[in-house]
C-alpha cells in the first residue's frame, strides 16, 4: 500500500520504448510467495511462458523471485501476476528494488576474491617450493626466479583485489580519520613494495604470499558481510512487495480497471468493497462505512466515515462499499505529521559505531605505533634502514587483522541464517549489535502484543440459540465484530448459515425482519437497548422483539504466547513497557492479561517519541516493537526495533528486523541470538588478540620468517571461522541480563 | 631445471584457465540461484520450445 502517491508511470516509459520502432521487451522482477522446490519453479515458469507476449521467464529459488521479459504492448505486469495467481502462488512486483546495486557490489567483491584466490594459490605454490628448497639444495638463481614469478603474479593481483581497501582507506584519510583499512592498505602496500625490493637484491625476506593471502581473507570477510545484507534486503523487499495492493479504478465511462496502488495518481476514483484495504490516501466521494484504522492509530474500534471524510491508505473499510478520490500528500494529514516525526527521530538516533569499527579505532593506531616502534628500535640498535623496515613490515603483516576482519562478519552470517530459519528477517547490518545492548523492551499494543483483531469474550456463556441467530446476521457483514461472532460460533460447532435480506446501517448495526419478528445486531442505540454504552465501547447487542437483549463483548486478543514472552523477558532482567494510542482502559486490560505493569494509553505518535527520549535520558537502551504507522517514529528512534510482518510499510522500513507469524517468540530468539553474536564476536577478538600477543613480540624481535607469517595468519583465521560456525547449531536460552554487565560493556567499548 | 621452464608456465596457464572459468561463471550468473540450480538438475521434463508448450494445465499436478 503506497502511502505516498507515486507519479512515475510505467506505461509512459514503455510507450516511449515502443516509439523507437523496435519491439523492446520489458523486464520485471516479481516476488513469489510459496515457491519452495524445483516443481514450483517449473510450474511458475510454465505459467508465465504460456502468457502471450512473454519472451523469457526465469525463477530464482534462492531469492524467491521470478524474472520475466515481456512485450509491453501485448502483456502487462498485472497479467503476469494474475497468471501466477492462477497456478496457486501469490506474486507481486518488487517496489523500488535496491538489491540490484548491493548484489552488484557483492559480485564485484566475489570477482576480486576469485583473483586473490588464484594469485594466493599460485604464489603459495612457489613459496612452498622456496621454503622446501631452503633446507635442501635449491640454487640461489632458482630461488630468485621463483620470487620474480611471485612478483609477476602478486603485483597486478594485489592492485586489483585490494583496491576496495585502498579506496576506503583513502576516503577515511581524506576526512582525517583512521579506519581498519588504513593499516590494512599500508601493510599490503609496504609488504609488496618491500618484497619487490628484496627480490631485486636476491634476499629471502619476501612476503608476497603473506600480502596476497591477507587480501584474500579480508575479502572473504567483506564478501560475507555484503552477502548477508543482500539476502536480508531482498527478503524484506519481497515482503513489502507481496503486501502491496492493487486498486480498482473507476474510469470516466463507468468501467473499472485494475491498477497497482503505487501507480495511482491524485484525482483517480478508487472503488473499495466492504472488507477491503483502502489502497490510497483520499476523501470519500461516495458511500459511507466504518473504517478500521488500527494500523494508523492503534485504535481497534472502527470509526464511521461518511462522504467527504479523509481516509488513509492501509485502513480497512469494514461495512460499506466506498468510492475514494485519491489526493496528493497533504501537509496537514496524519501521514505528513508522521513523516516529520520520523525525520526528527532519525536525526536523534545518531550514528551507531559498529563493534568492529570500535575495535578498529583502538587497534589501528596501536598497529601503526608498534610498526613505528619496531622500525625506530632497530634503527637505534644500528640494524640499518633496510632491515629495520623489513622487521617493521613483518609486524604490520602479523598484526594485520585477518582474524579481526573475519571475526564479526562470519558470526553475523551464522546469526542471520539462524534467525532467518526462525522467521525473522534482520535488515540492518548493525541491528544485531544494537539488539545485544538493549535493556528495555517497549511494545505497542494493537497488532504487536495483540493480533490486531477483536475476539468475542465469554462466547461459551451465551445461549447457543441466540449465538446462532446473531451469527446468521453477522455472517452477512465484514465488520470485525461480525467476523468475531461468526468465528466464535464456528468454534463452538454451530453451523452458521447467513440470514437472507439483512440490511446493514454503517456505524449502527444489522437489521432483518424474518418470520420471527425484527432482529437487530448492533450498538445499544441501534438495538434500542436502554443502557448507556459501556466505557470502552467494545460491545454490541443482539435484540429481538419479545426477548431480553444479549450483549456481546469483544477484546483484541493477545498473541498466544504474549504473556509467556513477557515473563521470560522479565526473568531475563529486561524492563517491559506498553505504549499505545488506544484508550487507556483497553490498554490497561491488555497489559494486565500480558503481565505488564508499566503501560500508557491514549498516546499520540509524538508521545511515544517523548517517552522513548525519557527512557534514553535515564540511560536505558530501548528495543521498540511496533506495527502501526503511529509507531514508525518510535521505531526509528529506538536503540533497536522490530516489526511484525503485518506492519505498515513505513514501520517495516523503519524497523531493524521483521518477524513473521502469529507468535511473539521470535523476539526472544532475536535477543538471545544477538547476545550470543556479541559474545562470540568478543571471543573471536580474544582469539585474534591472543595470537597477536604471541606473534607480535616475535615479529618485533625480527624472528618472523615469511613461512611463519603465512602459517600464523591462516591458523588464526581458521580458528575464528570455526568458532563462529558453532552459532548455527548451538542451543540458546535468553541468559539473565545483568545491569552491571551492560555497564562493563560500556566501559569496555565507549562510543 | 630445464623442466621448470615449461612446467611453470603450464601450471600457471592451468591456474589462469581456472580463474577465467570462475570469472565467466560469475559474469553469466551461474551463482545467482544456487538453490534452484540443484533442483533444475533433477527436473524430469527438459525445457521445451515455446511453440508446443501447453497452456498451464499441467502445472497443478506438478506442484508439490
Amino acid at each position: 500500500m503506497g502511502l505516498a502517491l507515486s507519479t512515475n508511470n510505467l506505461a509512459a516509459s514503455s510507450a516511449d520504448l515502443a516509439d523507437e520502432g523496435s519491439r523492446l521487451a520489458e523486464t520485471i522482477d516479481l516476488a513469489v510467495d510459496g515457491m519452495h522446490c524445483g516443481a514450483c519453479m517449473t510450474t511458475i515458469e510454465g505459467a508465465l511462458m504460456a502468457c502471450p507476449g512473454v519472451v523469457r521467464a526465469r525463477a530464482n529459488l534462492t531469492a524467491r523471485r521470478v524474472t520475466a521479459e515481456f512485450d509491453p504492448l501485448v502483456s502487462s505486469t498485472q497479467a503476469l501476476v494474475q497468471a501466477i495467481g492462477r497456478v496457486g502462488y501469490t506474486a507481486a512486483e518488487i517496489l523500488d528494488a535496491r538489491t540490484g546495486v548491493d548484489a552488484a557490489r557483492a559480485d564485484d567483491l566475489l570477482r576480486r576474491l576469485g583473483v586473490a584466490g588464484f594469485a594466493a594459490a599460485n604464489i603459495m605454490l612457489l613459496s612452498v617450493s622456496v621454503w622446501a628448497g631452503a633446507s635442501s639444495d635449491m640454487e640461489a638463481s632458482a630461488q630468485s626466479l621463483f620470487h620474480w614469478l611471485s612478483a609477476l603474479i602478486a603485483l597486478p593481483a594485489t592492485a586489483f583485489a585490494a583496491e576496495p581497501f585502498f579506496r576506503s582507506a583513502a576516503s577515511a584519510l581524506r576526512v582525517r580519520r583512521l579506519n581498519m583499512d588504513v593499516p590494512i592498505s599500508l601493510g599490503i602496500t609496504l609488504a609488496t613494495a618491500m618484497s619487490l625490493y628484496q627480490t631485486s637484491r636476491g634476499s629471502e625476506q619476501v612476503y608476497f604470499d603473506a600480502a596476497i593471502m591477507l587480501t584474500f581473507f579480508l575479502l572473504v570477510g567483506r564478501y560475507l558481510d555484503e552477502a548477508v545484507r543482500v539476502h536480508a534486503r531482498g527478503a524484506a523487499e519481497n515482503l513489502l512487495g507481496l503486501k502491496a495492493l492493487s486498486a480498482h479504478v473507476l474510469n470516466d465511462d463507468g468501467t473499472v480497471r485494475t491498477v497497482a496502488a503505487r501507480n495511482l495518481v491524485p484525482g483517480m476514483r478508487v472503488l473499495v468493497a466492504a472488507g477491503e484495504y483502502i489502497p490510497v490516501d483520499g476523501f470519500i466521494s461516495e458511500g459511507q462505512s466504518e473504517v478500521e484504522e488500527s494500523l494508523i492509530t492503534g485504535e481497534t474500534l472502527p470509526k464511521l466515515k461518511t462522504r467527504g471524510s479523509q481516509v488513509y491508505a492501509g485502513t480497512i473499510s469494514t461495512t460499506g462499499p466506498l468510492t475514494v478520490e485519491a489526493t496528493a500528500a497533504d501537509d496537514r494529514t496524519l501521514v505528513a505529521e508522521i513523516g516529520r516525526l520520523m525525520q526528527v527521530a532519525e536525526q536523534g538516533r545518531g550514528r551507531y559505531v559498529r563493534l568492529a569499527d570500535r575495535a578498529a579505532s583502538k587497534y589501528a593506531p596501536a598497529v601503526h605505533l608498534l610498526g613505528l616502534t619496531t622500525f625506530t628500535g632497530w634503527m637505534i640498535a644500528g640494524a640499518g634502514w633496510e632491515q629495520a623496515l623489513t622487521y617493521a613490515i613483518a609486524v604490520l603483516i602479523i598484526t594485520c587483522p585477518c582474524a579481526l576482519a573475519l571475526a564479526v562478519p562470519v558470526v553475523q552470517v551464522a546469526a542471520a541464517t539462524r534467525l532467518f530459519h526462525k522467521g525473522l528477517i534482520l535488515k540492518a547490518a548493525d541491528g544485531l549489535e544494537r539488539l545485544a545492548e538493549v535493556d528495555t523492551v517497549v511494545l505497542d499494543k494493537t497488532g504487536t502484543l495483540t493480533l490486531g483483531e477483536p475476539r468475542l469474550v465469554d462466547g461459551g456463556r451465551i445461549d447457543r440459540a441466540v449465538l446462532q441467530r446473531a451469527a446468521a446476521l453477522a455472517a452477512t457483514s465484514r465488520h470485525p465484530y461480525s467476523r468475531a461472532i461468526v468465528r466464535a460460533a464456528t468454534e463452538q460447532g454451530i453451523l452458521v448459515e447467513p440470514a437472507s435480506s439483512v440490511s446493514e446501517a454503517p456505524g449502527a448495526g444489522l437489521i432483518v425482519d424474518s418470520g420471527h419478528g425484527i432482529e437487530r445486531l448492533g450498538s445499544a442505540a441501534f438495538t434500542e437497548v436502554p443502557i448507556a454504552s459501556s466505557l470502552d465501547g467494545a460491545e454490541i447487542w443482539y435484540a429481538r422483539d419479545g426477548h431480553p437483549p444479549q450483549a456481546f463483548r469483544f477484546v483484541d486478543a493477545l498473541r498466544t504466547d504474549a504473556a509467556q514472552v513477557v515473563i521470560e523477558l522479565r526473568a531475563a532482567g529486561y524492563r517491559v513497557e506498553l505504549l499505545s494510542g488506544d484508550r487507556t482502559a483497553v490498554v490497561a486490560s491488555a497489559a494486565g492479561a500480558a503481565g505488564i505493569d508499566d503501560f500508557r494509553g491514549d498516546i499520540r505518535p509524538d508521545g511515544k517519541l517523548t517517552r522513548l527520549a525519557e527512557l534514553k535520558a535515564q540511560g536505558r537502551r530501548v528495543l521498540m516493537i511496533g506495527d502501526g504507522l503511529n509507531d514508525a517514529p518510535a521505531l526509528a528512534a529506538g536503540h533497536a526495533s522490530l516489526s511484525p510482518s503485518t506492519a505498515a510499510d513505513i514501520s517495516q522500513t523503519a524497523a531493524d528486523g521483521i518477524f513473521q507469524g502469529e507468535r511473539l517468540a521470535p523476539v526472544l530468539e532475536a535477543l538471545a541470538v544477538a547476545a550470543a553474536t556479541r559474545r562470540m564476536s568478543l571471543q573471536n577478538f580474544a582469539i585474534a588478540l591472543a595470537y597477536n600477543v604471541v606473534s607480535v613480540p616475535l615479529a618485533m624481535a625480527g624472528h618472523v620468517t615469511p613461512l611463519f607469517a603465512a602459517l600464523a595468519m591462516s591458523l588464526s583465521s581458521i580458528a575464528v571461522v570455526a568458532n563462529a560456525l558453532r552459532l548455527q547449531t548451538k542451543r540458546l536460552v535468553l541468559a539473565h541480563h545483568r545491569p552491571d554487565s551492560i555497564a562493563a560493556a560500556k566501559i569496555g567499548a565507549p562510543r | 631445471m630445464t623442466a621448470l621452464v615449461w612446467l611453470i608456465p603450464v601450471a600457471l596457464a592451468l591456474g589462469f584457465t581456472g580463474l577465467l572459468g570462475f570469472l565467466w561463471a560469475l559474469k553469466s550468473g551461474q551463482f545467482e540461484d544456487l538453490e534452484g540450480a540443484g533442483w533444475r538438475a533433477i527436473q524430469d521434463d527438459a525445457p521445451r520450445p515455446l511453440s508446443d508448450r501447453a497452456p498451464s494445465s499441467r502445472s497443478d499436478q506438478g506442484k508439490k
